[in-house]
């Protein structure tokens, strides 16, 4: 085929949709981290960073990474929040696209093949997941939590960890017929990772079996990434394994959904 | 422009399709009649390459669906039997946003999208939303929608399925325009009349097989008689009646709330029941139809 390639094309009809909706998506972009920023970082944070610098021997300097508890904690809740963008990006609106509006069997109708609309839609949500760890970013710098060039790569580890929640849940929910499994994967998945994963304290808080438990779930390693990020030490061999697990992830999500994708869409 | 040899669709044990043979001639209305459940879904979806056969050979305008459906259905038009507008755009933005699928160029595609909605009568509601036309006008754009692209095949799963009577004739006018437009027309239906109507040329479908086949004139020559007359006995006697005139009238049928004769001249049919001394609640004499073809060929109604 000719011209435009075929997933672009189902790219851009998400695209269209969005324009419809773009003014509140993007302020919503916008206020989530002002709202998490101020309660955590500077309200909690406050309290925190009080405690810590008069313990005996200040040992927040070291339990925090030596930074103040709003510079540890924007990381943590920029890909915590990309994970819950993108898981709710990943459910119901595949379920709409399949059965309620069939939004995927319009577009099965024309050139576009299965894989075209899986991409395309998976690119759509890649899109969602940069605008709103980009918007993460501004309001972390202009909240003094950004302290080091290198934090702009947190944008990309942003998109990279919605997205390993993003091509999974794509191929689960694509074999889902009601919307009721979606709530038990938020509730006994999403909600836990969020908390326990290292966003909001360091993991080696938690007693030491549930530490590993905490190392092996892919938001730990997200966050870890984009701590590197915002810290400025990025470049080690263990951001490296952050980054695989996580690519891993998402190539191993976009296979399943690709099989999933055809046995819904083309039987 | 479409052809199919021993064309099979199974669903895990069973054959929604149970390998079919037809040939459809390019420009021509071919229509494929059946029953719920005959298997005209699956046949459509498998020429619209949405959906791979699982045995025997088909070929779309030259072309083989498992290797080259986007080529395929770059020239093509799909009706679906339910709709898939996008509810929460607008009429026209339905018909943009599906053109750009074709990647036509946005000025194209709203050129044809003007022209599109006056062809299908909507052009007062482009702006409206979907979710807020009735069903004849959502059955229209989704036809319109299925002419973006200029398709030489335009594939249409029960078009007027669930349409008011005016609404359906709009559509079967709109159809026919298209027919004198030159483009080949697939049309799925259960309604012999919408058959009679529209199709050069059918099949008549039932079980996943292909029962009969031609114009409808040559489906009723061949199958049904030229008059047929319907009793309808107030309180039961059928099975009765039937017994009674069997013999004296070319074939008879018997229906959950009628008795169909079948022969050369309906009067005399009727004639012949009177003078047994039936009293019949009502009568009616017509001209052998589709209905009957189907109900000769499969021993049951179209229409239950
Ligand atoms: N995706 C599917 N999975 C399993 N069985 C199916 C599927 N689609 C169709 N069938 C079965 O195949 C048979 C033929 O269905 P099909 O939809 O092709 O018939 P149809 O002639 O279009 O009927 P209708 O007039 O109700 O639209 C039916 O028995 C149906 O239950
Ligand atoms: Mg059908």
């Amino acid at each position: 085929m000719m011209g435009r390639p075929l997933w672009v094309r189902a790219l851009g009809s998400w695209g269209f949709r969005y324009r419809r909706t773009w003014r509140g998506s993007v302020a919503t972009s916008f206020a989530f981290p002002v709202l998490y920023l101020a309660a955590l970082g500077v309200g909690l944070g406050g309290l925190v960073n009080r405690h810590l610098a008069s313990q005996p021997g200040r040992p927040g300097l070291t339990a925090l990474g030596g930074v103040t508890y709003l510079v540890f904690v924007a990381p943590g809740v920029l890909v915590g929040s990309a994970m819950q963008i993108a898981t709710s990006e990943s459910t119901f609106p595949v379920m709409g696209a399949i059965k309620w509006q069939r939004l995927y069997e319009a577009m099965l109708a024309t050139p576009l093949r299965t894989g075209d609309v899986l991409a395309g839609h998976l690119c759509y949500i890649a899109s969602r997941l940069a605008l709103a760890s980009g918007a993460f970013l501004a309001v972390a710098a202009a909240f003094g939590a950004v302290h080091s060039p290198e934090a702009v790569v947190a944008l990309p580890v942003g998109i990279l960890t919605g997205m390993a929640f993003s091509t999974p849940m794509v191929a689960y929910a694509a074999t889902q017929e009601t919307i009721v499994g979606f709530s038990v994967v938020e509730r006994l998945v999403i909600v836990p990772l969020f908390l326990f994963s290292g966003s909001f304290f360091p993991i080696a808080q938690l007693p030491g079996a549930l530490q590993l438990v905490a190392e092996l779930t892919p938001l730990y390693h997200g966050v870890a990434l984009a701590r590197a990020c915002m810290l400025g030490h990025l470049v080690t061999l263990s951001s490296l394994g952050h980054a695989g697990y996580l690519l891993a992830l998402v190539a191993v999500g976009a296979w399943a959904a690709s099989r999933t994708y055809r046995a819904r869409l083309a039987s | 422009m479409v052809s199919a040899r021993g064309l099979t669709k199974r669903f895990g044990s069973s054959e929604a399709v149970a390998g079919i043979d037809f040939s459809i001639r390019r420009g021509e209305v071919f229509g494929f009649l059946g029953p719920n459940g005959a298997g005209k879904t699956s046949t459509m979806r498998m020429i619209a390459c949405m959906s791979p056969a699982s045995e025997g050979t088909l070929r779309v305008r030259g072309l083989d669906p498992s290797r080259d459906g986007p080529t395929i259905r770059a020239g093509l038009g799909v009706v679906p039997q339910q709709d898939t507008l996008d509810m929460e755009l607008t009429v026209l933005d339905n018909l943009l946003v599906y053109g750009r699928y074709f990647d036509l160029s946005r000025r194209v595609v709203r050129e044809r999208a003007e022209r599109l909605l006056d062809f299908a009568q909507l052009s007062e509601r482009a702006g409206s939303r979907v979710d807020d036309l009735s069903g004849g006008m959502r059955r229209r754009l989704t036809i319109a929608r299925a002419l973006i692209s200029s398709p030489e095949l335009v594939i249409l799963d029960e078009p007027t399925t669930g349409l008011d009577p005016q609404a359906r004739h709009l559509v079967w006018e709109r159809l026919y325009r298209l027919r004198q437009e030159g483009v080949t027309l697939i049309v799925t239906t259960h309604y012999m009349d919408e058959a009679e109507q529209l199709c050069d040329r059918l099949v008549v479908m039932d079980k996943g097989t292909i029962v009969g086949e031609g114009s409808p004139r040559e489906l009723v020559d061949k199958h049904v008689s030229r008059e047929v007359l319907e009793v309808r006995l107030g309180e039961g006697g059928h099975e009765r009646l039937a017994g009674d005139v069997r013999g004296r009238v070319e074939r008879v049928e018997v229906l959950a709330d009628r008795v169909c004769c079948y022969g050369d001249n309906g009067d005399e049919m009727l004639a012949l029941v009177h003078g047994l001394g039936y009293q019949p609640e009502n009568t009616l004499v017509r001209r052998g139809s589709l209905e009957d073809v189907f109900l000769r060929l499969t021993g049951r109604s179209l229409v239950e």
